[in-house]
């Protein structure tokens, strides 16, 4: 070796860390681990378009059809302009359940027990996935915005607002991403992961009002959507793009409390995967 | 800290009666070891003897009850983060993120293992150069051979100056030049930093040539200890180490227990690496 390696300073190795060292810890790797996930979106960035090509489906056909059929209701907000936010938290849901199926392969492979050996808190791996999920989710919510212009929609061009929408899909998707990972702690197989993201992800969908207002489903229905944080999304970026009425308080704590609660979950069970 | 030849300082491993049980299965079954500072230790046995159990216990993923094992004087139940700290680890499987180059690869350990911003990119470019990727070192790993991807790994695991590299199998799936690559830096690396190495495998002639001392596993213990000399010349004279290994394994070369997931997933990784 051209130089000898320098060890990382002895002291580190001496004591197990206190609280605010792990706090200090945690905070680095999680920019580290973001860092990570921004370095293999950009080697990836087809991926970005393809992944905009189902969202772009459902606005052109279902928002064209049921625009012209009148079929539900919206007031006076035209069915596009109330379609399109619903889209976006849909197409950043998708995302977000394919980080369990991301971290099982990453387990296969044994790339995660290689992370787990090194001195980062677990909670600091997960939150770089959440993390990444927003990203996704936010850089496929320009493509679904741009072409919703296009076909007509109008939104609110206020930048506060804008910020809103990504804090918005940052958390719905974390709570996504952190909801899919906990599952892949529980079942610890791709394939029953995968056939209990499916039989989850469409209920979540369809029992929240991304496709049509709270007042149309039976009364059962909007229970589920009671508790539903995609419908909690969904109304903060209704309200944000389109003006609609919103409970934005009520709509971002569910959202912060559901990612918190989410990210210390799936952390707690990451561990499971490599045992 | 401590010298590695001050023969006070705790072993660079010791497990006492260590135990793991997946359900019905006991992987390791009452096993006593100690690695010394500074060997280069193999731990060899058939597909299933527990050897990835062991090495998964001793690199803290897999939980064991305080005091049964320690790394360089830690208790591995007590003090992960310590022990983690001290740590080089190379799984079985080929494992380095495909998407991302093999820089980038290795500049996240060295970020992992906080390596103080200054020296940060040149320990990194030291390790690249060391394991010979300094040209590759900017192309995405999917393109890199396995023999590439386990020098990736080795740089991964060195960035950080580990005091104790744990390698599952290193040479796996290498053609002979690339096998007789890995090797060739370990040892140099090892002369330059005095690192204790721990080496599980199944090939007789590797453990041979560059493990000082050997310990056969065979159903979750420890059948026999000693030198590669020591262990031959138990046997009987002109015998080689496949002798030893049937000798004391019996006819299990081909065991029945366990391996199918390690192949399986060493397959799916060469598939997606390939
Ligand atoms: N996570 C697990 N769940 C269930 N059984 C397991 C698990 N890990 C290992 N085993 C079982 O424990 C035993 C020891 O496995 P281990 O992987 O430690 O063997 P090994 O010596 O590394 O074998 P190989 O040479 O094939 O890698 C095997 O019977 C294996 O099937
Ligand atoms: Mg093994």
């Amino acid at each position: 070796m051209s130089a000898p390696l320098a060890a990382p300073p002895a002291a580190w190795v001496d004591t197990e860390p206190g609280p605010v060292t792990l706090l200090r810890t945690a905070l680095s790797r999680i920019a580290t681990m973001c860092l990570v996930e921004l370095q293999k979106l950009r080697h990836d960035r087809t991926e970005l378009v393809t992944r905009a090509v189902q969202p772009a489906l459902w606005l052109i056909i279902f928002g064209q059809v049921f625009t012209n059929i009148h079929a539900i209701p919206t007031g006076n907000t035209p069915y596009l302009d109330f379609l399109a936010p619903g889209i976006l938290a849909q197409s950043a849901l998708f995302i977000a359940i394919f980080y369990g199926i991301q971290i099982i392969w990453e387990r296969d492979a044994g790339v995660l027990a290689k992370l787990l050996v090194t001195p980062t808190p677990r909670v600091a791996l997960v939150a770089a996935k959440a993390f990444a999920a927003g990203v996704r989710a936010v850089a496929q919510a320009v493509v679904v915005l741009l072409l919703s212009v296009v076909l007509g929609v109008s939104f609110t061009a206020n930048p506060l607002k804008l910020l809103g929408v990504i804090v918005a899909l940052m958390l719905g998707s974390a709570f996504f991403c952190c909801l899919s990972i906990t599952i892949a702690g529980l079942v610890l197989s791709r394939d029953r992961l995968m056939g209990i993201g499916q039989a989850i992800t469409m209920p979540l969908f369809f029992a929240s009002n991304a496709l049509y207002p709270v007042a149309l489903m039976p009364t059962w229905l909007q229970w589920v959507n009671h508790i539903n944080p995609l419908s909690y999304e969904v109304e903060a970026l209704r309200g944000l793009l389109i003006g609609t009425p919103a409970r934005m308080g009520l709509c971002f704590g569910v959202l912060v409390v559901a990612a918190a609660a989410m990210i210390t979950i799936a952390s707690s069970l990451l561990p499971r995967l490599t045992r | 800290m401590t010298s590695p030849f001050d023969s006070s300082a705790p072993p660079a491993v010791r497990c006492t009666g260590l135990r793991q049980a997946f359900g019905d299965t006991v992987a390791v079954d009452g096993l006593d070891l100690e690695v010394r500072r500074g060997e280069v230790f193999g731990l060899l046995g058939p597909n299933g003897a527990g050897k990835t159990t062991t090495i998964r216990s001793i690199t803290t993923l897999l939980p064991a009850p305080p005091g049964t094992v320690t790394v360089l004087g830690r208790d591995v139940a007590r003090q992960k983060t310590q022990v983690r700290r001290l740590i080089g680890y190379v799984p079985q499987q080929l494992s380095a993120d495909g998407t991302l180059t093999g820089r980038e690869n290795v500049m996240l350990f060295a970020r992992l293992f906080d390596l103080p911003r200054r020296s940060r990119k040149e320990q990194v470019e030291s390790v690249l150069e060391a394991m010979d990727l300094v040209e590759a070192a900017d192309r995405p790993v999917k393109t890199y051979s396995g023999g590439m991807v386990r020098r990736l790994e080795l740089a991964q695991a060195l960035v950080s100056a580990p005091q104790l590299l744990v390698l599952d199998e290193p040479t796996v799936g290498l053609d002979p030049v690339a096998r007789d690559g890995v090797w060739d830096r370990i040892a140099r690396t090892r002369a330059e930093t005095g690192m204790t190495v721990l080496v599980t495998t199944h090939a007789m002639q590797e453990a041979d040539e560059h493990c000082e001392r050997i310990a056969l596993m065979h159903r979750g213990r420890v059948r026999a200890l000693g030198t590669p000399e020591e262990l031959k010349g138990a046997i009987g004279p002109d015998t080689t180490l496949d002798d030893v290994f049937r000798h004391h394994t019996g006819d299990t070369l081909d065991s029945d227990k366990g391996g199918i997931r390690d192949v399986r997933a060493a397959r799916r990784t060469a598939g997606r690496l390939g």
